[in-house]
């Protein structure tokens, strides 16, 4: 029973891990009491405004800051580029002026003299022809045969070719990416105090003690709460440093955050991806070839999409990928939530819908007729996407809903259904989490690390109760400091396992001390002693209250701290994931409504199914926008980014979302395998089986998302299914 | 309709027209009147010149008067958060239109704080998010939220407590569609609507 093994406790033992607990800070958030990072209010603080360049492709051919200087209230200029630097896409940075209000400050760009020799530009990311002849290409970054694919599309019972494509979006934090930065003068403490909106509190300081010469100590990151990070947020970034230049310049905190128009254009994009698919297959479904050639960019960089994980989770035995950048004069990529996967299932779960329309086939009997040639990630999910594909479809209805592709109804508005599926890895990496036990009976978990709407501090403050025998509110969870032990950058679904894993382990520890403090003074053996109940028991018996059992600590705490991942079961890697969608489109007008979207998720262990849950709605409703109306649109001629503000970025609204089911999948078999993370993966399929259900409806493929109005009713018109 | 009205313009209803409509201070106040409003102005008679230096204001915010010295030009939003250090008032930093993180109730209308200059809501009963937690009393809009998770990075959600809270004011007994309708102008990027539907939907059964 009360065995010393670092692991979690057997499922039905627990009284916080796995149940839909409220966040903590839920009450901070609601009601505005929580602090971001534009919302430091500190004393003589100065606000900054930026000078960006509104061409593609530009030189810096005058650039006179003086008379910014001059205006009345302005403190300070700080110069991103100067004069003969190049500007390479509508948003680059020029310069920064730091002033009594943002209003002055503004005055100040305005005064600043700025001249630009225009260049011809490249913005157009989907017409590889323009592209070639302007020589923005990149040619065969990937260029892969396996097999003998032409061989098998000749020998297969039936071949179908394909156009695909997924348009270029923005990260659109609500908080923009930007800084609070002062330095402290005195003998104690940190010499420079960064209030960074960042996904990495503990590894964004040293980028801030390089810059000015400091040790790493010199530097504390601040990030209590960010508002929106989604990939974009982990370094100190030069608007960072310039907070802190001008800081240090005037004397004054200074307050940098990108205007909307730039957080847009600037700190991040999601990279597109255009294709031109072969399928080729038996009568059974059994996919025997694959021949892609996808192009793409990532802006002035022009990369495309990875090509390595082309097709998308399966593996046919013979397949050819050839893969195409486009350098552009748009904005650069950064992460965005599950990078490249959403890009390739909305090329490769579509090619599949498709090829299952042709064969006549329910496109979920096409998926487990293929299930057989897993690639080699999702090899190891083993037969998780049959289980789950059962479960979406119960789920969804879909055996009774389920009609082929064009039966979706005589009228104006046809409706249809759509699945796709994803993959996903989440493994947990260091993490160190700071768990100490007072005299008094306080509990306390600190770690380095944020929270980005995952909930991070609750997850914490539960594992450190479960492990503890205490309620939520006996326990307390600091993050957002890099003061604290090391924590991992949020990004690539790591969080949760990382800090529930360090957190385990750490609060183990120090039970287990006190433990053995509570078996010499009640002479009783050590081994014996298990918590809960806020009391100390063996076997059946209380031996004492926790509260007694503190008493012992003495006025040194106990403090251990634990580390993350080890191989010891607490945490786990790999998800699967299916969703499917309901659609109504309206073929007058080309209005796509979502009626329903079904998600059946796993993530191993399940530390708080509320946020988890949260997690996959907001997965399923990023998806919808992508899928309906986000874009990031360039206008050709002027090579501006012209909806780079909140009316005309389209997001979905309240009533924009239909009936969202969300499942976690959590058999005793994932609860066993440790905590997986999970930001990414419900984000990945929305896009592919919303476009599914649109081809599902009305017989003819819209061959790229967003499935703006226009574009549904072009394909309507085009025809070809 | 009511609601419907709001969508097109924004809950605060706030257009061109009605800003042409608007007290002539304002008008002249934001110093970029053109000559047409200026003659519309004087036409009414109460051109009053203000700024473009800093002006003594008076706001009625959470039940209290507050007074400031702000430029004409000076958005509500910025008077509160920068001035008030009421910062549960979210700057989303968009000078075009807005995501509705700023929403304050102003004599009972949801409004985006953003679109309102400090000098043009004197007189009016300014309400923002803070006001809806006082010690360990809370409203029930706020504990909705919570129980129901409507919240991730958290950034929109005191625009959404506010725009619901004003939204059940005038719909205390709303339905699903129209809680969809009237809380059709605010934004969130991290995709909480179930959980605000939720509460909403909660509420408006008396269920809360």
């Amino acid at each position: 029973m009360a065995e010393r093994t670092i692991a979690w406790g057997p499922r039905d033992s627990n009284k916080l891990i796995g149940t839909e607990t409220t966040r903590l800070d839920g009450v901070d958030k609601a009601s505005g009491f929580a602090k971001y990072t534009a919302d430091m209010n500190q004393e003589g603080t100065l606000y900054a405004r930026l000078l960006t360049c509104k061409h593609a492709n530009a030189t810096i051919t005058r650039l006179n800051v003086e008379p910014a200087k001059k205006v009345a209230g302005v403190h300070t200029v700080y110069l991103f580029k100067n004069e003969g630097d190049d500007c390479s896409w509508d948003g680059d940075i020029v310069a920064a002026v730091a002033a009594e209000t943002a209003d002055i400050a503004e005055d100040g760009v305005r005064a600043i003299e700025v001249s630009f020799e225009v260049k011809p530009h490249v913005v157009d990311e989907q017409d590889l022809e323009a592209a070639r002849a302007a020589e923005a290409t990149k040619e065969e970054i990937v260029n892969r045969t396996v097999g003998d694919p032409d061989k098998a599309i000749k020998e297969a019972d039936v071949v179908h070719e394909g156009y695909y494509g997924i348009h270029t979006i923005s990260h659109m934090c609500l908080e923009p990416h930007g800084a609070h930065c002062s330095w402290n003068d005195g003998d104690d403490g940190p010499k420079l105090i960064a209030r960074h909106s960042t996904q990495a509190v503990s590894t964004t300081g040293k980028q801030f003690a390089s810059k000015f010469g400091l040790d790493a100590t010199d530097v504390r990151v601040v990030c209590n709460f960010i508002g929106g990070g989604f990939g974009s947020k982990f370094a100190a970034d030069e608007w960072g440093w310039a907070a802190a230049q001008m800081s240090k310049d005037t004397g004054r905190p200074v307050r940098l955050m990108l205007d909307r128009a730039t957080e847009l254009k600037t700190p991040g994009t999601r990279p597109s991806g255009f294709a031109k698919v072969t399928l080729a297959a038996k009568k059974n479904g059994v996919i025997t070839a694959w021949k892609s050639h996808h192009w793409g960019t990532s802006g002035p960089q022009g990369r495309p999409i990875d090509g390595n994980q082309m097709p998308y989770v399966f593996d046919p035995e013979n397949k050819h990928v050839l893969a195409t950048g486009i350098k552009t004069n748009c904005g650069p990529n950064r992460a965005w939530r599950a990078p490249n996967h959403p890009q390739l299932c909305a090329i490769t779960d579509t090619a599949m819908t498709d090829l299952a329309a042709k064969l006549k086939m329910d496109p979920i009997d096409l998926y487990k007729a293929n299930l057989g040639q897993l690639d080699k990630v999702a090899k190891e999910n083993g037969d998780l996407y049959r289980a789950q594909l059962d479960r979406a479809s119960v789920l969804m209805d879909w055996k009774k809903n389920f009609h082929h592709q064009g039966e979706g109804g005589g009228g104006t508005v046809k409706r249809g259904l759509g699945v796709a599926l994803h993959r996903w890895g989440g493994q947990s990496v260091k993490c160190e989490a700071d768990v100490r036990l007072f005299e008094d009976g306080a509990a306390q978990v600190s770690i380095g690390s944020q929270d980005l709407g995952t909930g991070t501090r609750t997850v914490i403050a539960m594992v450190l109760a479960e492990t503890c025998g205490l309620p939520l509110e006996k326990v307390t969870a600091k993050i957002g400091s890099s003061e604290y032990v090391y924590g991992n950058p949020s990004g690539g679904s790591i969080t949760v396992g990382s800090v529930s894993g360090g957190t385990r382990r750490a609060a183990l520890a120090a039970v287990w001390k006190l433990l053995d403090k509570v078996a010499t003074k009640y002479d009783v053996d050590g081994e014996s002693l298990t918590v809960g109940n806020e009391a100390v028991w063996s076997g059946e018996e209380k031996v004492c209250s926790w509260k007694d059992a503190c008493r012992l600590i003495g006025s040194v705490p106990i403090a251990e701290v634990g580390t993350s991942p080890l191989d010891d079961g607490l945490t786990s890697k790999l998800v699967g994931g299916v969703q499917m969608a309901d659609v109504s489109v309206d073929t007058d007008t080309g209005i796509v409504r979502i009626n329903k979207m079904v998600a059946v998720q796993d993530c191993g262990l399940v530390i708080n199914e509320m946020t988890a849950k949260s997690q996959v709605y907001g997965g399923l409703i990023m998806g919808i926008a992508y899928a309906l109306s986000e874009e990031r649109i360039m206008d050709n001629k002027t090579g501006r980014y012209i909806n780079a503000d909140m009316e005309n970025y389209k997001l979905p609204r309240i009533g924009d979302i239909g009936d969202l089911v969300v499942e976690m999948y959590q058999p005793d078999s994932e609860y066993n395998r440790g905590v997986v993370g999970l930001g990414e993966p419900p984000v990945i399929s929305t896009g592919a089986a919303i476009a599914n259900a649109v081809a599902n409806a009305t017989g003819v493929r819209v061959p790229v998302l967003p499935m703006t109005p226009k574009r549904v009713l072009d394909a309507l018109k085009g025809g070809q299914a | 309709m009511q609601e419907h009205e709001q969508q097109r313009h924004g809950p605060g209803g706030f257009n061109r027209r009605d800003f042409l409509k608007g007290s002539s201070a304002a008008v002249a106040a934001t110093a970029i009147a053109t000559a047409e409003q200026e003659a519309l102005a004087q036409k009414k008679g109460k051109a009053a010149v203000q700024g473009p230096g800093k002006v003594d204001v008076t706001l009625t915010v959470n039940g209290k008067q507050h007074k400031l010295s702000v430029e004409p030009r000076t958005t509500l939003l910025d008077a509160l958060r920068d001035q008030l250090n009421l910062t549960g008032c979210k700057d989303d930093f968009d000078t075009t239109s807005c995501s509705g993180s700023d929403t304050v109730i102003i004599d009972g209308k949801a409004v985006y704080a953003s679109t309102r200059l400090a000098i043009e809501v004197q007189g009016q009963k300014i309400q923002t998010v803070e006001s809806l937690r006082n010690g360990d009393k809370l409203d029930e809009v706020i504990t909705g939220f919570v129980e129901n998770d409507a919240m991730q990075c958290g950034f929109c959600t005191p625009g959404f407590v506010m725009a619901t809270r004003a939204f059940l004011n005038k719909k205390p007994k709303a339905t699903l569609e129209e809680i969809q309708d009237g809380l059709g102008g605010n934004i969130c990027r991290c995709g909480t609507y179930k959980g605000i539907t939720a509460c909403a939907l909660q509420i408006a059964k008396g269920g809360a």
